[in-house]
């Protein structure tokens, strides 16, 4: 796996105080790589800037410093090699699905022919499952399948990258779990490179390969990766079959509840923030190198966060 | 729906009632008064023949009604400057409505774009706007008549000026507040400023350029009538003050209600036009 398609450098984002006031430093150096085909997920509270990290990769804000490269090429304004897949869904009322689409098709490729567009439309609109709702507007579909365009509509333009902020986050549990399955299909169908910004443990552990966690902001930091190691061809019904899923699972809640505060206020001296350490909670492994058995005890009672 | 159709109907007997309450009152207010009558010198009204009856001067319901027909059953007649069909004088009005309300149109909403869109100039023009918005449309009236030097294109530029306000103001609104999440669609597929204008920012904005077009047309139709008696010749304002000079307020109450059904059937039109625009989030 080539490991820097897209690499984030000394990347800070810092708000001038106004009047004499310290400045509001929301994250400072941060610095990370995404291999391609990977699945990246950032998980961290409010305010620790991940909304910021993945609008600077989409090219739709600027960075107080730092640079992101993908590709060999510096990021610097929109491109159509990076989909946006946005939390409000973001599509335009006045135009059916088929619409929306075309819309994006059109712009990716200007000289196609009409019923190219059409053709091509039709097929991410069958990927996504939504075929008959073609000409139907946004506002008669319900919250999941309006999603399910705005990640149609993002991977039409086959993007080099497919960033997706918080998609899931307005949509009930049983609809998150049926459009979770499906992009995790899509991705390993197209070997889609993404980053994906949630809150939701299950949706990280489920979806990416490597999870990047956020300390509290302000002057937030990456405090390590933690990387997947559950088997790739893992499915929502058995995932948490997998001996390694609460070891995974209890190491993200346990950073959510209480590591994330605390290592943003006493940073890890020994850290270097170019070389976030990773971490392989799955496979810790026993004095005799035996990978130890899910402590039982700590298991929490399954529920859909 | 059985509920609204039954509420609708309602509606209906109240509207009804109420219209035959004011044409009742209408009916006993001008009865013709018995001692009037026998006042009269019979000599005077020898000479007089009919007219010497004294009335109240306000017609009856009845010769109002003698008044529509007569009037609505030949609408296009042309006898000279002075006596011409309802029929052409709301056309002159409406042409020059028309006329100026598009030239407004033509001003306001590619102006209203650039304000919308430039937080620069809309500081820029602000002032100007808040300044020249107040000003009675009517008051421009002698500067236009002393540069334009044409009694009917003076007219039109008073309708110009009175329609370009809401436009421009709707227009900017409707544009500077287009949803940050579909610019930012625009932004990540790379779209030209002219595709982003007419794809994404116009479709946006239409339902609100729209109500200021709305605004506007009902606002020139008023200013029509005014403008018209202001400068004569020709149109339903001209009528009106023709038919008050004449004395005859049949002829100027069966115009004010011409007036009105206009002005309604121009609104009716916008409000069509609105919702072949209108979008639901």
């Amino acid at each position: 796996m080539q490991t820097d398609f897209l690499k984030v450098e000394a990347l800070s984002r810092i708000y001038p105080g106004s009047r004499g006031q310290a400045p509001l430093v929301v994250f400072e150096n941060v610095h990370f790589s995404i291999g391609k085909g990977e699945f990246v997920c950032i998980i961290g509270h409010s305010g620790c800037g991940k909304s910021t990290i993945l609008n600077v990769l989409a090219g739709l804000d600027e960075p107080s410093a730092g640079v992101v490269i993908m590709d060999g090429r510096e990021v610097a304004g929109p491109s159509l090699d990076r989909g946006v897949v946005f939390q409000g869904h973001a599509l335009m009322p006045w135009l059916s699905v088929m619409k929306n689409i075309e819309f994006a098709v059109k712009s990716r490729w200007p000289d196609w022919r009409k019923d190219k567009v059409r053709s091509h439309c039709q097929q991410f609109i069958d990927l996504v499952g939504l075929t008959g709702a073609e000409h139907k507007k946004p506002s008669e579909l319900s919250g999941g399948m309006k999603q399910r365009v705005g990640i149609a509509r993002a991977f039409s333009i086959q993007p080099k990258m497919l960033l997706l902020d918080e998609p899931f986050g307005a949509l009930d549990a049983l609809t998150r779990g049926v459009i979770q399955d499906e992009l995790l299909k899509i991705c390993a169908a197209t070997g889609q490179t993404v980053f994906m910004i949630t809150h939701d443990v299950d949706e990280a552990m489920l979806l990416s390969d490597r999870i990047i966690l956020m300390t509290n902001g302000p002057r937030a930091r990456i405090a390590e990766i933690v990387v997947n190691t559950l088997s790739r061809n893992r499915t929502r019904n058995d995932v948490h079959k997998d001996p390694q899923y609460y070891r995974i699972r209890n190491h993200l809640v346990d950073f959510l509840v209480s590591r994330s505060r605390e290592m943003a206020q006493a940073p890890a001296a020994d850290s270097d923030p170019r070389h976030p350490p990773e971490v392989r909670p799955g496979e810790e492994m026993d004095d005799q190198g035996i990978a130890k058995p899910p402590p039982a005890q700590k298991q929490p009672a399954m529920h859909l966060v | 729906m059985i509920m609204i159709k039954s509420l609708n109907f309602k509606a209906l007997i109240v509207s009804v009632l109420l219209l035959s309450a004011v044409l009742l009152g209408w009916y006993l207010a001008t009865l013709p008064q018995a001692a009037d009558t026998a006042a009269v010198d019979p000599e005077y009204a020898a000479l007089m023949g009919g007219a010497a009856v004294k009335n109240s001067g306000m017609p009856t319901p009845a010769e109002l009604g003698h008044t529509l027909r007569e009037r609505l059953s030949d609408p296009f007649y042309d006898h000279g400057p002075n006596d011409k069909g309802i029929g052409i004088q709301l056309a002159y009005s409406l042409a020059r409505v028309l006329a100026g309300f598009a030239l407004a149109a033509l001003v306001a909403i590619p102006l209203g774009f650039v304000v919308g869109m430039s937080p620069l100039m809309q500081r820029a023009l602000n002032p100007y706007i808040q300044l020249l918005k107040p000003i009675s449309p009517l008051a421009w009236m002698p500067l236009a008549l002393y540069t334009i030097k044409d009694s009917s294109a003076s007219a039109i530029f008073v309708i110009f000026i009175c329609s370009l306000w809401p436009m421009l103001i709707n227009t900017a609104y409707g544009v500077a507040s287009v949803r940050r999440d579909w610019l930012n669609v625009a932004k990540t597929l790379e779209v030209s400023a002219l595709r982003k204008a007419f794809r994404v920012v116009l479709p946006a904005a239409a339902p609100t350029i729209l109500t200021g077009m709305r605004i506007s047309m009902g606002i020139a139709w008023l200013v029509i009538v005014a403008a018209e008696m202001l400068v004569g010749g020709t149109g339903i304002g001209y009528f009106v003050w023709n038919e008050w000079n004449n004395l005859s307020l049949t002829n100027v109450i069966f115009a004010i209600l011409m007036i009105g059904v206009v002005g309604m059937l121009l609104d009716l039109v916008f409000a069509g036009l609105s919702r072949l625009v209108a979008y639901n989030d």
